[in-house]
């Protein structure tokens, strides 16, 4: 009796989070999924109706829509390749004994507190400023030719501003891993005569394997929806060479008002999304069942 | 001698991390010198050292209006936080101490409603704020926020609760107390170092969200990442100003969240790392 009113008073404490998610989840979702299938342009409702799948159709013959998938998934994977592989890296060489740790770990997760807008802007201005920037300065010191990074390099600039804000993110959280890992399975490891490199694979790196997961989860996440560092560096250009998926689809609906393809556009990131969710999922669940 | 291969091996890895760290802290580093040159000195080449003035400042309030996009910021984060605090500690709460079969599945649907791309719901979403009048809200903004955290909110309270044990609350109620003693007396003073620390998290994380804090306000209710991004559209030099805006608009949240490593790591790995 007493464990039937506790669930139901459990389930009456949970329905506010539950319910609000729903209808976060459902609503807009079910409009967008509506819209895809329309004819819709706020500028000119005269010919608003059903139109099938021609969204669909015509955002994947803009040929921009593949460009922007490309960018989006190099953009992932980039990201993730230098943070988890510098996380790594770096969380190794912080867990050595050394003067001034607290102050080192400090300065090493500043990066990740920094706004991407700013982060972005400061990049772009005062690091890879052709003119001004300190890498522009750097080459002219060695007597070289400044680069125009957002020019030439549009994606590669961006990749490097956003892996310069995760780094921060991946190394805090592999070097608690590390931290965990027990001092006397350590000892034992050198004094069976194991060195620094087979330590580091059979012992190290499956004590860190669940907190990688979680970093390329975690990043993964945020790292398919890039958006703020686009908008203040490049705009997605030049031309579509540094737009990603987020990014058309915001292009197609606030800029063009092509509320249908914008829509077909978001239901394929959705899709999209889903996809590296279900493997990242799986993932997670499986680690965090041990 | 081995206390001397240690002390060798100590000091190059301290140089080796020291450098590392100030490279990685570099651009942060740079942007605080800068913002206290003159435009003038922020073009002419590389130079850490500073005139010292801060006519940057004074500028970026007079011609800009800083401060009422910092309090935008402080309030949409602190109340955009306290409002999923309010949804979530229930939840969290009822599936620590009473979990159903279902609580484990519950909480990774809400952890997949955190990937749902921001930009799918974009339109439906703009129109929704149009129509009712809240683009540009403060309110509506704070409310969006709210929803987008939620989840996060809901699994850290739910791993810091989950670690309170069960017995405790069994031996308060073999002594009598009410269910409302129960609460007060025995299981806020145990909460509530978990609540602090998801609320420190979220604040940041709503502090730094820069997709719809953009794109769903226009001046009333910009915050500080919308204050920053009308700095990317040319308007001559102004790398002194822009540092100055960019050093008042991370300094607090910098802070904050060097007092937060700890609860960072475990919030936004959903516990799975502490």
């Amino acid at each position: 009796m007493a464990t039937q009113q506790t669930r139901s008073l459990a389930r009456f404490m949970m329905a506010p989070s539950v319910v609000l998610l729903l209808v976060w989840m459902i609503v807009p979702l079910a409009f967008t999924l509506w819209f895809s299938f329309q004819q819709y342009n706020p500028l000119n409702p005269m010919r608003d109706g059903f139109v099938g799948f021609s969204n669909y159709a015509l955002f994947y013959s803009n040929p921009a829509f593949l460009q922007s998938i490309l960018n989006t998934l190099t953009i992932v994977v980039s990201v993730l390749l230098i943070t988890v592989i510098g996380g790594i890296l770096l969380a190794l060489l912080l867990d050595q004994p050394m003067w001034g740790q607290g102050i080192v770990r400090i300065l090493v997760i500043s990066p990740f507190f920094v706004m991407p807008p700013v982060a972005a802007l400061v990049w772009k201005n005062m690091i890879m400023h052709p003119q001004y920037g300190v890498f522009a300065d750097i080459a002219r010191f060695f007597g070289g030719q400044p680069i125009d990074w957002f020019g030439q390099h549009p994606l590669l600039a961006i990749i490097i501003i956003v892996a310069w804000q995760w780094l921060p993110f991946a190394t805090l959280i592999l070097l608690t891993a590390l931290q965990s890992l027990d001092g006397e399975q350590k000892e034992a490891a050198e004094m069976d005569g194991a060195g620094f490199i087979s330590r580091f694979i059979y012992l190290t790196l499956p004590h860190m394997s669940r907190a990688i997961t979680v970093v390329i989860l975690i990043q993964t996440i945020f790292l398919l929806s890039v958006y703020a560092e686009i908008l203040v560096t490049t705009n997605g250009g030049p031309g579509y060479a540094s737009t990603n998926l987020p990014f058309l689809v915001y292009q197609k609906a606030l800029l063009e008002f092509k509320i249908g393809q914008a829509s077909a556009g978001g239901i394929i990131a959705v899709i999209l999304a889903n996809i590296v969710a279900f493997f990242a999922m799986r993932a997670v669940g499986k680690n965090l069942d041990k | 001698m081995a206390r001397a291969v240690t002390t060798q091996h100590k000091t190059i890895a301290t140089a080796a991390a020291w450098i590392v760290a100030l490279l990685i802290f570099f651009p942060i580093l740079y942007t605080i010198i800068t913002s206290f040159k003159s435009e003038q000195e922020a073009i002419q080449g590389f130079n850490l050292f500073p005139s010292g003035t801060t006519e940057s400042y004074s500028e970026v309030q007079a011609q800009n209006g800083y401060f009422k996009f910092f309090l935008n910021s402080v309030f949409l984060s602190v109340g955009s936080t306290v409002l999923a605090l309010l949804v979530a500690i229930p939840a969290a709460w009822s599936m620590a101490f009473s979990p159903g079969k279902r609580t484990k599945d519950i909480l990774m649907w809400m952890l997949s409603t955190k990937m749902m791309p921001a930009v799918a719901v974009l339109f439906p979403i703009y129109l929704i704020f149009r129509d009712t009048g809240l683009l540009d809200s403060r309110i509506g903004l704070m409310v969006m926020l709210m929803l987008i955290n939620l989840p996060i909110v809901v699994w850290m309270l739910y791993t810091y609760f989950r670690e309170i044990p069960g017995e405790i609350l069994e031996a308060a109620r073999m002594d009598g107390a009410s269910l409302w003693n129960e609460i007060i007396y025995v299981l806020t003073p145990m909460a509530v170092p978990g609540i602090a620390s998801t609320m420190l998290l979220n604040i940041i994380l709503a502090w730094n969200e820069a997709f719809w804090t953009i794109r769903l306000t226009t001046t009333e209710a910009a915050p500080l990442t919308a204050f920053i991004s009308s700095f990317s559209s040319p308007q001559g030099l102004f790398w002194a100003k822009l540092s100055a805006a960019s050093t008042l608009a991370i300094a607090p949240i910098l802070i904050m969240g060097w007092f937060s490593q700890k609860q960072l790591v475990r919030g936004l790995t959903f516990g799975a790392v502490k």
